[in-house]
């Protein structure tokens, strides 16, 4: 018996007959009569659909950053392999632990065995895995879910969360990420998915949910912080019987994956918590906008829709309580500006993403002008947990101002790069150095940037703020989807300022003329810059603009579009004066400051492919002074045109600028 | 058939090959025939005509606007604001290389210098002269914990250098091709 289906006749649950314990009896049924043989039958096929019927569980990480580090080939030989060790086995497609830099993740759950999971698997590791593992040791792996204390090798491997990367999480929102299957909605509900929904329509008002989301002290996790139970509120008071209620996945923030993650991971705890907001606000329709840049995620979506339409958590008089909601996907064509909420719906309806005003404001006149709400994955993500949890448990963690927990996304210069979900008011330096292990490959610290293109730099002293929507402000970044991009010594400053002006410019709708000319005007100055044609008083240009571009535009984008280029100069202004006054760059970083190459002749083979690549004829094989044996390049300063061809072409990294 | 096909276009006798794209659009707009009002079907609309050719022919804009009867310009304004629509046509691979922000500090511009010298793509253009590679560059792609990274078709690369961005094209380039 699959977990979805009817014990035995006595159960009268269709979606044309819906019950109201329909989630609740599907795993501790049955509840509307007594039969020892039906809960026999409920237990083994809860435990069959995620053991098979031979309780041995693989799982394997395929999410997007997943499979971009090989899990295909890994889960096709697992699949292989599986099919001649042990034919019963479940073999499971799961989403990310957030610990990206482990990928590919292999997790093996033998009933009655400790649970082991397997960090960085290729192909040809699987089988020796599989056969020390069924053999009853967990050598070679990287951390144990649960340790049962009849394994081999057992005392030498740490449980999962004693790693130092999971170790200060609070995870709630990525809960499941990683752990059940995201096309499955059967584990979904195991592991305890739709019972909000299930509180909330049997037993609260609209005004009920509004009130827990309230007091949980939630806030919008796309960027601004606005209080999610004031917005459900406002919507919910307006009058009219056609209301929207919209999920922002349109992530276009570079460097931030947090909801990407969330979906592909566990897409129906985004979609129970867009029901219960739906519910809370009175709507009767509902529309995911997913970026089409990230595929899976709107597979994930789409599927996890389709799965709550068949077995009757979507569509008319959900789970018997008169409840109608119908929801569909909708694919973004990709715009920066989307994350505006007015020029996300002018998406939808088919025109240009271009902000328009406020007010009003979405929850009076929204979507084709009717009441609308629009909420980010994350923010949803978090709102099934409130309802079951209660609001006062989730509102004990974070800050008094800032409740709950937050996804971080850590990339750049970091050792360990991935998602991770803390308390907010979580120290920068407890996630970069306690989480995400610091800095590699011996370099040091420089900067940190957070809140993407909105956001800001912060220098060294800066480590031990909390992340919270007030302190960054006050620092000059903004919390904004929650990426951390972490800078080493090798990064330029000014060109990080000039990348981020770069997307602005371009991401820049053209609405209104302070951020369609003004932003173009700081990117010329700051090009020049890097290019060692700064003037004296570009810094003070610099400033002026972002003050007339933060104070006249039209949307949020192009408010905070300066916000890169004030903390940089705020508080490295002495690495701007130096490309300015200085004709360097002290990241080593721009190219037009590179003074020359030259070949090192110890790592030089005289291959020749410089020689074939230079397009000025610059580089000749000679005997170098000393030398005994084979040709070396030497490069003619007078010829060469700095072009640094000979560097990128060299397979020994034998070519290397001169500052 | 050439008088109907002279009907269809209004006036101007119009080619073989327009006339085909505009029959396949006109098969495409079944999925979206119930949308109301037809111009929220614009953009998914859009996205099948990109799918089925590659990108958006210019008759094809055409019968896009006349099908959810709006006019030419507001498709064509839709067509080139977002980032997902091209106007020009393909070549059998397309080359994604992320530029989001982790990305870039990882050397991402490098990279993308490398590939587009690599196959020989000029200055204005965006594929390369035999027409088996595209390159575009994309906002994010949200593998950030695997920066620098690209796309080929929709097999991801991740932890790219010179040397193994070379070696990643040159096997697209012997690649047999399913007939």
């Amino acid at each position: 018996m699959n977990v979805m289906e009817r014990c035995c006749d006595k159960c009268t649950h269709s979606t044309s007959t819906p019950c109201p314990d329909f989630v609740t009896c599907r795993v501790s049924g049955p509840l509307c009569h007594k039969d020892e043989d039906c809960k026999r039958r409920i237990l083994r096929s809860v435990e069959e659909s995620l053991y098979g019927t031979a309780g041995f569980r693989v799982t394997v990480g395929t999410s997007t950053c997943g499979l971009a580090s090989g899990a295909q080939p890994v889960y096709d030989t697992l699949k292989t392999t599986l099919e001649e060790m042990f034919p019963e086995a479940k073999l499971v497609r799961t989403g990310c632990m957030g610990s990206c830099y482990a990928e590919v993740i292999v997790e093996l759950d033998r009933k009655g065995y400790s649970q082991a999971v397997y960090n960085k698997v290729a192909p040809e590791n699987v089988r020796p895995i599989l056969k020390s593992y069924l053999s009853g040791s967990v050598k070679g792996a990287y951390a144990l879910r649960t340790r049962k204390g009849n394994m081999l090798e057992e005392k030498n491997i740490p449980l999962i969360d004693d790693l130092p990367f999971f170790k200060y999480q609070k995870r709630d929102a990525i809960r499941n990420c990683g752990v059940i299957d995201p096309k499955s909605i059967e584990e979904y509900i195991i592991s305890g998915g739709y019972s909000a929904l299930t509180k909330v329509l049997k037993g609260m008002t609209p005004e009920e949910v509004i009130e827990e989301v309230s007091k949980s002290g939630l806030r919008g996790r796309g960027g601004a912080g606005f209080p999610t139970g004031l917005k459900l509120k406002l919507c919910r008071q307006v009058k009219g019987d056609l209301k929207y209620m919209i999920c922002n996945a349109d992530e276009g923030d570079p460097g931030a994956f947090m909801n990407r993650l969330t979906a592909e991971g566990d897409p129906h705890k985004v979609l129970e918590g867009l029901i219960i907001s739906a519910y809370a606000i009175g709507a009767r329709e509902g529309i995911i906008f997913v970026r089409a840049e990230k595929p899976l995620m709107a597979e994930q979506l789409s599927h996890a829709i389709n799965e709550a339409k068949r077995y009757g958590l979507l569509g008319e008089n959900i789970l018997g309580s008169g409840f109608n909601l119908d929801v569909r996907p909708m694919l973004s064509a990709g715009a920066f500006v989307c994350g505006e909420e007015t020029a996300m719906m002018a998406a939808i309806e088919g025109r240009r993403a271009m902000p328009r005003p406020r007010p009003p404001f979405p929850a009076t006149k929204g979507l084709w002008e009717l009441p609308t709400t629009i909420n980010n994955v994350e923010t949803l993500a978090h709102i099934p947990t409130i309802i079951v949890e209660g609001a006062e448990k989730y509102s004990k963690m974070g800050t008094l101002k800032s409740t709950g927990t937050k996804v971080y996304c850590l990339a750049g210069k970091v050792e360990r790069t991935g998602a991770a979900e803390v308390p907010i008011g979580t120290t920068i330096r407890q996630l970069i150095f306690d989480i995400g292990g610091g800095i590699p490959n011996g370099k040091t610290f420089k900067a940190v940037q957070i809140g993407g293109p909105s956001g800001g730099c912060l220098p060294e002293d800066s480590l031990d703020l909390p992340l919270d929507y007030e302190s960054l402000q006050e620092a000059g970044a903004i919390m904004g989807s929650g990426g951390i991009i972490v800078l080493d010594e090798d990064t330029c400053i000014v060109d990080l300022a000039r990348y981020f002006l770069n997307f602005t410019t371009a991401e820049s709708c053209g609405k209104c003329t302070p951020c369609r000319v003004g932003l173009k005007a700081m990117l010329e100055v700051v090009e020049r810059i890097t290019q060692g044609e700064g003037r004296p008083e570009d810094l003070q240009t610099l400033q002026k603009l972002s003050n007339v571009v933060t104070d006249s535009s039209l949307c949020a984008l192009g408010r905070t579009a300066p916000n890169p280029i004030l903390s940089t100069i705020r508080y490295f202004k002495t690495e701007y004066e130096a490309h300015i006054s200085g004709d360097m760059c002290p990241a080593h970083s721009c190219k037009h400051f590179i003074k020359g190459y030259e070949v090192d002749q110890l790592l030089c083979r005289g291959c020749e492919i410089c020689t074939k690549e230079c397009p000025a004829n610059a580089i000749n094989l000679s005997m170098a002074t000393g030398a005994k044996s084979a040709n070396k390049a030497q490069i003619n300063k007078d010829l060469c045109i700095k072009c640094g061809r000979c560097k990128t072409s060299c397979p020994f990294g034998a070519v290397k600028e001169v500052w | 058939m050439r008088l109907f096909r002279c009907l269809y276009q209004g006036v101007s006798v119009i080619s073989e090959v327009d006339y085909e794209q505009r029959a396949k659009v006109g098969i495409l707009y079944e999925n979206f025939r119930e949308h109301d009002p037809p111009q929220s079907a614009l953009i998914p609309f859009l996205q099948d005509v990109q799918s089925e050719f590659g990108y958006l022919p210019k008759a094809t804009i055409e019968e896009v606007s006349k099908l959810l009867q709006v006019s030419t310009s507001h498709v064509y304004g839709v067509a080139t604001f977002y980032h997902q629509f091209r106007l020009r046509p393909k070549g059998r691979y397309l080359v994604t290389v992320c530029r989001g922000t982790a990305c870039h500090v990882k050397g991402s511009e490098n990279i993308n210098e490398i590939i587009r010298r690599e196959l020989g793509i000029e200055p204005e253009s965006d594929t390369s002269q035999n027409g088996l590679f595209t390159v575009q560059q994309v906002r994010c792609v949200g593998a950030c914990s695997l920066a620098p990274v690209m796309k080929i078709g929709e097999e991801f690369y991740g932890g790219l250098t010179p040397v193994k961005v070379r070696r990643i094209l040159s096997s697209y380039r012997h690649k047999k091709v399913d007939p």
